[in-house]
Formats: C-alpha cells, structure tokens, sequence
C-alpha cells in the first residue's frame, strides 16, 4: 500500500497530437509523489450528465522541479472526447498515484520497449527514466498509418526508435510483430510492451516461445482504480485479480495468455 | 460543537457515515488515503465460506448518474480474511462489521459462528440480497419465508448486532423488513442495488458478462430514499439507509426519511473522501440550524 491522493490539477497545456491524440500537462500545487513508469491515474470528467465514473490514463511525463505531469489522451469515448476539450486554466480532480509500475531493467540490459497507439506513453516515460544508455534500449512503435504516429523524436535521445504502420506509410509495413526486430529477439533480456491487447498477446506469445522476459501493461473496465470495486479483473495463474492495483503491469507469466 | 453519535442496537457510532460493502474492499484501501478512524463504521467487503472467484469480465457498466456491477461475491473466504485480513485491520479505530454471505442457510451460519469468535468484530451484516449469484443471496432476500428463515437461524448463533441488509428488488419491501425484525434482526439497512441491464446497441449485445447486474449511484436515490421512508415506518428496529449518497444533504435526506446512520457506497469510486466530506457536511447543517445532535435528525420529515 502507498499514499495515494485526489487532488485538483491546472491543465496548463493541451496540444492535440494527431486526430485522435492529445497531450495534457497538468499543473500541481504542491511537490508531486514519486510517479513511476506503468502507474497511471483516474480522472474525473466533469459537467456530464453521461458521464459518472473517471477515466484511467497512464502517465506520460513527471516534471518534479515544475510539478507538472502529462498525459497522453486518446479519445476513446464520451469521456476521453470531454477530456480532450480541457483549456488552459481548467481543473482537474485526479486520483493518483494507482497500480504498480514496470519493474526497472539492470544497467546490463538490453531493451525492447513496444508502444501501440497511445501505449507509447508509459513506454516513453519509461524510457527516460531507466537509466539505461541509447544504445541498449529499442523502442518499437505500432500504429495504423503514419498519421496515427504521434511525434516522439525527443525521445530519440533515450532509444532508438523504430515504428510500423498497418498501411505501411511510415517504418516497416504491418504489425508491430512483423517488424524485423523480431527475426532477433532474443538479443534482448526484457521486452516492455503497452497497447491494444491484441499487439500485447501477440508480443507475450513470441516472448513466451522464446523464454525472453516480458511485462505487459493492461487496461479493462474500472470503476474505483484503487482496488475496492472489484470490477477491472483479468484471470491470472493466481485467480482473479485487479488490473488497477495488482496491475496494470502484469509479467506474462503471470496470465493466462 | 455538535453531537454526531448514534446508536444501531449496542453499536456505538462516532458518526452516522459508514461506507456500504463491497465499496471500500476490506478497508485498508481506504487507508491509502485518510485515517479511517474518522469514518462511523466499515462495512467489509461481502464474504463467504470459501473462495468465490466472482463473475466473468466485463463487471460493470456505467449507465446515466450510474453504474452496473456484477462482480459476484468475488472474496477468499472467510477463513482466508480471519487469517490474513482481519490480523492487519482489527485495530482501526472505527467498528468493522462483516457483511456475510451464503449460499445456503448453513453457510450463513458458518461464515456467522466463525465471525462470533472475532473480538473486534461487533456487528455483522446479514446480506440477502445480493443481485449478482446465481444461488443463495438475492433469493433469501425476497420472499417472507426464507428471509425470516436465515434471519432466524443466524440469530440463534450470533449475539451481537445483526443488521439485515435488505434488496429493493421486491413488491414491497416492508414486507420483508417486518419479516427479520420479527426472527430478531437489531437492525435492517437498505437498499442494496436495483436489478438492472445495459446494452451495447451497436454490437447488439449486453454489456455485462452476466446479462443483468446491480444498479448503484445517483440514479437509485430517490427510489431508495422512498424505501427508507416506508420501512421506518413500519418498524421499530433502526433502519440504516443507502443508495446513491454523493454528499451531506444526500446523507441528511435519509436521515429525514427515518434512518439513523448511512452508507456510502458507489460515491467512493469516484472519490474516496466523499465519507469524510459528508461527515464534516452533517456537522456544518446541524451547526447552521442549530441543533445539538444528528439523531435528532432521524425520521424528523415535516409533513
């Protein structure tokens, strides 16, 4: 267990990525929590006669000498779509820090980070904060054509980034399995990957074959985001458990894939 | 300075606000963020004789000033929460009450002879009512019968408080309240959720994996609110009221239609300091209207 808090945040920047993607930094008023990457947090949408129950992000970026923290939202519904009309000065009550984050790679080690759609978010914020040299980190980005892509060429310094699109506009054509980083995965010792569950099953299925270790970052239904509703549940070797706190990062040994 | 105390049976409350089961797990997620000594009382998470693993997924389903569940008693049992929950939480400064489940009459009164033995346990929740298995629960909760049956058994082994959790999900559910009051229930609460569906009309199927589930929220208060009314009436007993409590003049309006102390439930999902907002919420009304203790609130609707 750890402190978590609802606190009123000032968006201080909302610059919509693509079509579909937004990114929000989010002002605090006072000295930010220890936020690690794979942690995310539930976000409320206010004025909505629809809309009862926050909206779980994970986080993108933590600035810690300005106090501000970002978001990458992707408009998925009503919810996300409101979200996405935030203007500078607005507010917005969040809960957070909730679920547990990555497991930090060794300094030795050789990473493959893989970000599908707006996965990329806890995949780059892990990136910048895993301590590891460019040349030991690869980061592989899916999406469905190059507009989909959001622009993440900052975070070249952190990795080398490689991407796919399903029309073949931008990077290898196809899936983010098709890439041809896979003809050798076994060079590397951990594979990170957050996205649409058909691109994690297809990662955990080569990484299982392949006995490379591998943590996935889950998303389901949640209603609380802090363990008590019971409602984002994912079946494990250890039974039903919650997505939101004994997730969202699940070592896929761990699941049932 | 005002006097929030209130008395269910020989439970002694702080205050009248309590979180309603199975929306603050076992309490200690709460402690993430606030003492929860602050609270009235903790209802714990709905627990059974063995290890239920609840429903499938999708669970929930949010609805207009609401939501869906269907977790299903998701819970390790009770022996699992005697010897690895109850050990961290005994101590909280607030009254933990168990909210015990079954499927038959004989594992209500197992679950109810092995929370007996429990020190720090002074009351328990007898749930009847739970919309969401398929055996047992709900079913006890809705005909005279069987709900004076359970009542009566448990009854006979338990003798501390025992509060009756009541479903709305029946014609008339004084019925039902004058029913356990009479096999010797110190207390009912109500309601628990509303049966209810939701359906993803693009796909042209239901939204949760059990077809129908339980109705919570905003939604439900008024209907709720309606049933408080009419059970304080009807019994002696104190009622404790819930059902789509978001903030004090949710929680002082049942408190008017006859209920002693309250429960919120779905509000803590969506923020888990809406219990200790609405304690500081009542203590501020009785000061602006300038009356000395919340129990005279209780039943006081002009007419």
């Amino acid at each position: 267990m750890s402190k978590k808090f609802v606190e009123e945040f000032k968006v201080v920047e909302n610059i919509a990525l693509n079509s579909s993607n937004f990114l929000i930094k989010l002002l605090s008023k006072k000295a930010l929590p220890q936020i690690a990457p794979g942690q995310f947090v539930n976000v409320e949408v206010k004025n909505s006669k629809e809309i009862f129950l926050r909206r779980p992000f994970s986080v993108f970026e933590v600035d810690y000498t300005q106090n501000t923290m970002s978001l990458i939202v992707k408009i998925l519904g009503r919810g996300s779509k409101k979200l996405t009309e935030a203007e500078d000065g607005d507010t917005i009550n969040i809960v957070y820090p909730l679920g547990k984050s990555f497991s930090y790679p060794e300094k030795e080690d050789k990473v493959l980070l893989i970000g599908g759609g707006s996965g990329v978010a806890p995949m780059l914020f892990l990136a910048k904060e895993s301590g590891l040299v460019k040349e030991n980190v690869d980061i592989l980005l899916g999406a469905r054509s190059k507009e989909d892509h959001i622009d993440v060429s900052d975070y070249a310094k952190y990795g080398n980034l490689h991407y796919t699109t399903e029309d073949g506009s931008l990077g290898e054509k196809g899936f983010v399995t098709h890439h041809s980083i896979f003809e050798q995965i076994n060079n590397y010792n951990k594979i990170y990957a957050c996205g649409p569950d058909a691109m994690m099953k297809a990662v955990a299925k080569i990484a299982k074959k392949e006995g490379v270790f591998c943590e996935v970052s889950l998303e389901n239904l949640m209603a609380c985001g802090f363990g008590v509703c019971l409602c984002c549940i994912e079946p494990t070797q250890k039974g039903n458990l919650c997505i939101c706190t004994e997730g969202p990062v699940f070592n896929i040994k761990e699941l049932k894939w | 300075m005002v006097n929030l105390k209130v008395k269910i049976d020989d439970l002694d409350l702080k205050n009248p606000v309590m979180t309603a089961s199975g929306t603050s797990g076992f309490a200690e997620e709460l402690t993430d963020f606030y003492d929860v000594g602050q609270l009235g009382g903790l209802l714990l998470k709905g627990t059974t004789l063995k290890n239920r693993d609840g429903n499938a997924y999708p669970r929930m389903a949010e609805t207009a000033s609401g939501m869906l569940n269907a977790v299903g008693l998701q819970n390790k049992g009770i022996d699992y929460f005697i010897e690895n929950i109850y050990p961290r939480i005994k101590d909280y400064n607030t009254p933990l009450i168990v909210n015990v489940n079954g499927s038959t009459v004989e594992e209500y009164i197992a679950v109810t002879e092995k929370v007996n033995e429990l020190d720090k346990i002074p009351a328990i929740e007898l749930n009847i009512s739970c919309p969401n298995v398929k055996e047992g629960g709900m079913s006890f909760g809705i005909s005279c019968p069987s709900a004076e049956a359970v009542t009566r058994e448990v009854r006979r082994v338990y003798d501390k408080t025992l509060i009756v959790k009541l479903s709305p999900n029946v014609t008339d559910i004084t019925e039902i309240a004058k029913a356990v009051e009479g096999q010797g229930a110190d207390s009912v609460s109500l309601v628990n959720t509303f049966l209810g569906m939701a359906i993803d009309s693009e796909k042209r199927i239901p939204l949760l994996s059990t077809v129908t589930g339980g109705l919570s929220g905003p939604a439900i208060k008024p209907i709720a609110l309606r049933m408080v009314w009419q059970v304080y009436n009807a019994v002696k007993i104190p009622v404790i009221g819930m059902g789509g409590i978001m903030n004090a003049a949710d929680a002082i309006e049942f408190m008017l239609a006859g209920a002693t102390a309250v429960q919120v439930g779905t509000a803590i999902f969506k923020d888990p300091f809406i219990p200790v907002q609405i304690i500081k919420g009542i203590e501020e009304y009785l000061e602006r209207h300038k009356i000395l203790s919340v129990s005279e609130l209780v039943g006081c609707l002009q007419m």
